[in-house]
């Protein structure tokens, strides 16, 4: 079941084109993430789904409803979390997350045990009577998580969750995002890419306002230079690139001299893992590492954004 | 609950979850007073009345009015709350008339508080009550005007002082606008129509008119359309400026 359609969606400020006819759908069980590199128009596009722009052109409709022309009802489905997790910082989480279930709606009856069940979930019972301005950036952010999945909705849209934690707290949200994502659909934008690998089943990565790739992260892997290359580290650098450069299918060798390591690159499609390794145990080459890449996120990421901002 | 019921107990809460709540309160209270007793004259008229109380007000909402209003949507857009405000089910003009509606409150509560000059004038003497209650009407009113404009000024910007300082201009002008001197003024240059259109929009031409004991229906039209038409400026400006 589609549960947000997004047709020809387009957004000018200006003479400025911040989105430019996006087309995506999400479905059920989807944990999509949604990279681009600052200024792409993720926030924009996330923006526009909870009805808090106005798209110049096309549509979203969410769960069913049309953004513009059903709002409320749009706004109802969706539980939102704006960039920077933004809230009322003299209130206390109490307060706060009372004055979200009201205004949600929520029966005053189911209100006091909902409030509970998400506090426990995100571990705010501590900070629960301080005033949220008082409150550390990770537990702000959480009071921000909490806000949204109050009313259980069934789509989630997180802007940049992670932007600005620590490592750890980096960790407890992502498994969190994990936690979430059994039953609801999840957007989540980001531009740490580590963060796709972790929580995400599908990927868009948006340059310049447009989609410029739609797949699943193992996907968008296999199309990095890095896939299937194997990285060797090795105290000899030069005589173990000579050494690669001859095994059958290898297309280029590559020296690393800061990490210390020699990279070996197939040619298309080609499998060079096996024939390197014995190679080495034949030979009996010291090396302390072989590595086989499963591709680097963040290069096909440059190359994807760089060539969709010059096409 | 109503979503502008809702918005509202929020925003009035908030105003006295901060000291800035008391401090107005205190300061609202003490010029109030000050004023009526030491230029306005209250004791040596030997008049029972709170004349020399309610002319002040107008002077009084000039600078107190605008900062309660700089913080209503300013502060929303700088801190990002606005996002999270607006994507919640409710429409902006649910949000919009909630935030006024408790800033208004909050106003109507500080001058509430001012009844215990209201008390002493009728210890000392025997005041027209009626009088005063409509006074006290038109002054509730002029301050609902004063909170409308700041309320519009304060969407187009995400800084509080910027919104404070425009917000008293404009006020500064509208309460002008009835002052004879100007009118003086503009009868030397203007046709009659022209002048008597200025006069119209006068605050204090309206607000003395009520504070006299007679509740006009233009004077309450008048305020009504005023605090209606900056509301709905909010809206549109908070709809031109969403993006920025």
């Amino acid at each position: 079941m589609k549960m947000i359609e997004i047709k020809n969606l387009t957004k000018r400020y200006g003479d400025l084109l911040a989105v430019d006819s996006v087309n995506f759908t999400v479905g059920a069980g989807e944990v999509l993430g949604f990279l681009g590199p600052n200024g792409a128009g993720k926030s924009t596009t996330m923006k526009m789904i909870a009805g808090f722009l106005t798209p110049s052109a096309g549509s979203i409709s969410v769960c069913g409803f049309d953004v513009e022309a059903q709002p409320l009802e749009a706004k109802r489905c969706i539980g939102y979390l704006p960039e920077g997790a933004p809230a009322y910082g003299e209130m206390t989480p109490a307060g706060f997350l009372r004055f979200i279930a009201d205004i949600r709606g929520i029966a005053p009856g189911a209100r006091d045990q909902r409030i509970r069940d998400v506090v426990v979930r995100l571990g705010l019972e501590r900070v629960f009577e301080q005033p949220i301005e008082t409150l550390s950036k990770g537990f702000k952010r959480r009071v921000g998580i909490a806000q949204a999945i109050l009313h259980d909705p069934k789509v989630l849209v997180l802007d940049e969750p992670t932007d600005g934690l620590d490592p750890n707290q980096k960790h407890e949200v992502r498994t969190l995002i994990q936690g979430l994502a059994k039953d609801k659909i999840v957007v989540v934008s980001t531009h740490i890419l580590e963060e796709v690998h972790a929580v995400c089943t599908r990927a868009i990565i948006i340059a310049n306002g447009r989609v410029v790739a739609d797949a699943t992260p193992d996907e968008l892997e296999a199309r990095s230079r890095y896939h299937h290359a194997v990285t060797v580290r090795a105290d000899d650098l030069e005589t173990l690139k000579s050494m690669l450069s001859g095994v059958a299918g290898v297309d280029e060798v590559i020296i690393d001299n800061e990490d210390k390591v020699v990279t070996a690159f197939p040619r298309k499609g080609q499998s060079i893992f096996a024939a390197i390794t014995r190679l080495i145990q034949e030979r009996k080459l010291a090396v302390s590492e072989v590595l086989l890449e499963r591709g680097r996120l963040d290069e096909v990421f440059r190359t994807i954004t760089q060539t969709g901002a010059r096409s | 609950m109503n979503p502008v019921s809702v918005i509202f107990k929020r925003e009035l809460a908030s105003y006295f979850s901060t000291p800035v709540a008391y401090v107005f309160i205190v300061i609202f209270l003490v010029l109030a007073n000050a004023f009526a007793f030491q230029l306005g004259g209250l004791y040596e008229r030997g008049q029972a009345d709170l004349r020399p109380f309610f002319d002040f007000h107008p002077w009084l909402y000039l600078f107190l009015v605008p900062a309660v209003a700089m913080r209503l949507w300013a502060e929303e857009r700088n801190t990002g709350s606005i996002e999270l405000l607006l994507t919640l089910p409710v429409t902006q003009n649910q949000a919009v008339v909630g935030k006024f509606l408790a800033a208004w409150a909050f106003v109507g509560i500080a001058l509430a508080l001012t009844f215990p000059i209201w008390i002493t004038v009728n210890y000392l003497g025997d005041p027209d009550n009626g009088v005063i209650i409509t006074s006290y009407i038109g002054s509730l009113l002029m301050a609902g005007g004063f909170l409308a404009i700041g309320s519009a000024v304060s969407a187009a910007t995400r800084s509080q002082v910027i919104a404070f300082i425009v917000t008293v201009v404009i006020c500064f002008g509208l309460l002008l606008a009835g002052h004879p001197l100007v009118l003086g003024f503009f009868k030397m240059v203007l046709p009659q129509w022209l002048v008597d259109g200025v006069a119209a929009l006068s605050f204090i031409t309206h607000f003395s008119s009520i504070s006299k004991g007679v509740i006009d229906l233009r004077d309450l039209i008048f305020f009504g359309l005023l605090i209606g038409f900056f509301l709905y400026a909010t809206s549109v400006v908070i709809d031109l400026k969403k993006a920025d």
